[in-house]
């Protein structure tokens, strides 16, 4: 026992690092629904970023294809994971906001493309590795250790000496809260997400809200992908975010629809994933599946409300029409 | 008033209908193949009769007489070329290099053949076919009888997979004399099934959880744990790889290959699940349309407020509707294993959920137009393979296919927008599918 508590601080920092997508999908869940737009896709929107950067990582940053990008090779892929976020956020957007398609089975259809192209991409460019032609992965983004702050005890390891997604996933923790509670925009957001027939009495236009903040959702959701291929393991594997989006989603409710409550329920989440992996590297005798389990039965415990309740924007999930 | 506000520019744009009967002619020509393909044999001419009479059925089981048809028709159709055009740009030859435009529109010409010869005409492919359409038709209803009662079912893999180990254990593990011991192990799936998708149930009626997420964690507890069981507690220590031991005899289901060798060849593996999967799909026509019990559900779906007040109980309605779900994917588990697998092997699981939205889209939640829809995927899925020999392109292209069908079924306005489609004032039920995390 007093093993595990000297191992917590060290646990703490797996946490942050493995919180970090599903920090990012919460705040890409925010975002949306926030707006009034439920996106079940996030996992999806993950999976395709995730496919695309490496992809460019392997394909541009390289010099496989022109000259080498070195040392803006990871950014430029990084940006093109972001984009592709932004652009299936889009779609979804176009589907339930112009189309009035059932945002959630717009959602559902995004994951499945998601899943049949990421595979098909897979296949055609990524898979069989150097025999088959295929440029090796440049790697994954450095650890920058932040000089002064990261020898502070036990915080200065967690939240100091972390890589560039980490770091970004910290920032848009406050920057997002202040966007959704502390500016204008935010809260026409909010307006949009609650009551749209007020907000449009007052002059905001409701669809307009709802594009921008549903694209800046997807991008969110584009950087919490390309963190499983440019930052964690610089390779892509077929169905490689095993669920983190709708883990995300849990994070977001659980969260009660803020920034700081997503971001500790995400490290809740990540906490529980550290101690799995930490119980399964000292030999436990629970078979690896069960500890597997922990993150999805947890979700489930929190969408009972067995650990804490919350009430939805009130026009969640609701299309508006004129 | 209320006519006034739903009044629609009725004049401009095709007439839905015209479009309808003819992509239906051609569907139905198609459908025929199977004939003249592998010879006339008297079950292949009643399956093939079955088939056209599906399709017929489901035109006539369409309000107004099969217009509801003409975006899942459009929606195969629109899909099928974007299909092709994403094969047009990516098509490689077998060293990677990128194909001159007018190779790569053979191979996409070369696809489309290989799809259908892989799908129908090749000897025993429209067995493959059905095969293949079994799990889908019962998943697909499981989704359907979901929907029906307003709740989105996404744990159809899940309840698929719990089925496919309560089906196996019961089949090697006890000895009963034979068709006993099969029915015990098909009832045993749907019980296991209906336990999976009871859970979510009781958590949506009482506690207000969501079911489409519940479902979806639902999904990787049944992975993990089957995954346990079968390289665990229920491996066959016999077998090298992590499998269960085989199931008795006296619980499978029987093959065509097995009863007919001599007619059909002995591999041929079409087994009586299929039958079962279509006796299922005309009960549940029956429950939903023909009963109380359907009645209620339907109610509890279109609108649970009114159906509260009018004394409908709606969390038992939610409950039974979730339970009645994860008993139909938990049978398709079960008859996989009965009927063409005999065991259960490790990573089992293999995306029947998604397709069984698609398909319960595509059919509109009608019991009966799952059949054809079921088929449609089953030869998609069949005909992949040979796609992917013959020109070397991913099978993956069929799975955005499928995406794409389930995106413009979900999306009418889409396919109205594309084709200038009159909008007609229709008496189809207007559902809501799913609703906010509210409830």
């Amino acid at each position: 026992m007093i093993e595990f508590i000297l191992e917590v601080p060290r646990l703490l920092a797996v946490a942050v690092v493995v919180a970090t997508p599903l920090a990012l999908g919460a705040y890409s869940g925010l975002f949306c629904e926030r707006a009034g737009v439920v996106n079940i896709g996030i996992e999806g929107m993950m999976l395709s970023s995730a496919l695309t950067g490496q992809l460019v990582a392997q394909y541009v940053a390289t010099g496989w294809i022109g000259t080498p990008l070195e040392p803006y090779g990871l950014p430029f892929a990084a940006l093109v994971g972001i984009l592709t976020g932004a652009a299936l956020g889009a779609l979804h957007a176009v589907l339930t906001i112009r189309f009035k398609v059932d945002q959630i089975i717009s959602g559902t259809a995004i994951n499945i493309l998601a899943v049949g192209g990421t595979g098909a991409l897979y296949t055609l460019y990524l898979a069989g590795g150097t025999a088959a032609g295929v440029p090796i992965s440049p790697g994954v983004f450095e650890a920058i250790r932040i000089p002064f702050l990261a020898d502070i005890p036990i915080l200065g390891p967690i939240f100091f000496d972390n890589k560039p997604i980490t770091y970004a996933m910290l920032i848009i923790t406050v920057l997002a809260h202040f966007v959704i509670f502390h500016t204008p925009w935010g809260l026409r957001t909010r307006a949009v997400g609650e009551k749209p027939e007020a907000a449009d009495s007052l002059g905001i236009n409701v669809y307009t809200m709802r594009y921008i903040n549903v694209i800046i959702g997807g991008a969110l959701a584009g950087l919490a992908g390309i963190w499983f291929t440019l930052e964690d393991i610089g390779t892509f594997n077929v169905l490689m975010t095993g669920g983190r989006g709708f883990i995300s989603l849990a994070a977001l409710i659980f969260g009660k629809w803020t920034a700081f409550g997503g971001f500790g329920a995400s490290l809740i989440f990540g906490f529980a994933q550290a101690v799995q992996i930490y119980l399964q590297n000292q030999g436990s005798p629970i078979p690896p599946q069960f500890l597997n389990m922990v993150p999805y039965v947890l979700t489930m415990l929190v969408l009972a409300g067995l650990i804490g309740r919350a009430v939805p924007p009130a026009a969640d999930g609701v299309p508006y029409e004129k | 008033m209320s006519d006034e506000a739903s009044y629609q520019e009725p004049v401009r744009g095709l007439s839905p209908s015209i479009i309808q009967w003819v992509i239906l002619g051609l569907l139905l020509l198609l459908s025929a193949i199977p004939i003249f393909s592998d010879g006339i044999t008297a079950i292949r001419a009643v399956l093939t009769v079955l088939m056209v009479g599906m399709w017929a059925l489901w035109v006539w089981l369409q309000p107004q007489g099969g217009q509801g048809l003409v975006i899942p028709l459009l929606a195969i159709l629109v899909s099928f070329l974007l299909g092709g055009i994403v094969l047009l740009f990516t098509a490689r030859d077998t060293v990677g290099i990128m194909l001159p435009f007018a190779d790569r529109l053979i191979i996409v010409r070369d696809g489309l053949i290989a799809l259908i010869d892989g799908a129908f005409l090749r000897p025993r492919a429209f067995s493959d076919t059905l095969v293949s359409a079994t799990p889908l038709i019962l998943t697909g209803l499981s989704v359907a009888v979901a929907f029906r009662a307003g709740l989105f079912n996404i744990g159809a893999e899940g309840q698929f997979l719990i089925g496919a180990v309560a089906a196996a254990f019961i089949g090697y593990a006890v000895n009963l004399p034979p068709v006993l011991h099969a029915i015990v192990c098909i009832l045993a799936g749907a019980a296991g099934g209906a336990l999976w998708g009871f859970i979510p149930g009781i958590l949506k009626a009482r506690l207000g959880a969501h079911e489409v997420i519940n479902t979806i964690m639902m999904n990787f507890i049944a992975i993990f744990l089957t995954d346990w069981l079968v390289s665990g507690p229920m491996r066959d220590p016999g077998s090298s790889f992590a499998r269960t031991p085989s199931i008795f005899p006296s619980a499978q289901l029987p093959q065509l290959g097995e009863v007919f060798p001599n007619v059909f060849g002995a591999s041929d593996q079409l087994h009586i699940g299929f039958v079962l999967a279509i006796l299922a799909a005309f009960g549940m026509w029956w429950l939903i349309n023909k009963t109380t019990v359907g009645f209620e559900l339907r109610t509890t779906g279109s609108n649970p407020d009114a159906a509260q007040y009018a004394g409908v109980r709606v969390e038992r309605n939610v409950i039974l509707a979730m339970t009645l779900a994860g008993a139909l994917a938990g049978l398709a588990g079960a008859i996989e294993v009965q009927g063409l697998n005999r065991n259960l092997a490790q990573f089992f699981a293999a995306g029947y959920g998604f397709d069984a939205i698609a398909v319960a889209l595509l059919a509109q939640n009608n019991p009966i137009g799952i059949i054809p829809a079921g088929i449609m995927f089953g030869a998609l899925t069949t005909g992949s393979a040979i796609l992917q020999i013959r020109t070397g392109v991913s099978a993956d292209i069929v799975l955005i296919i499928q995406a794409l069908i389930l995106l413009f079924v979900a999306a009418p306005e889409v396919i109205r927008w594309l084709f200038r489609l009159r909008v007609e004032k229709s008496t189809l039920e207007e559902v809501p599918l799913t609703r906010g995390w509210g409830g």
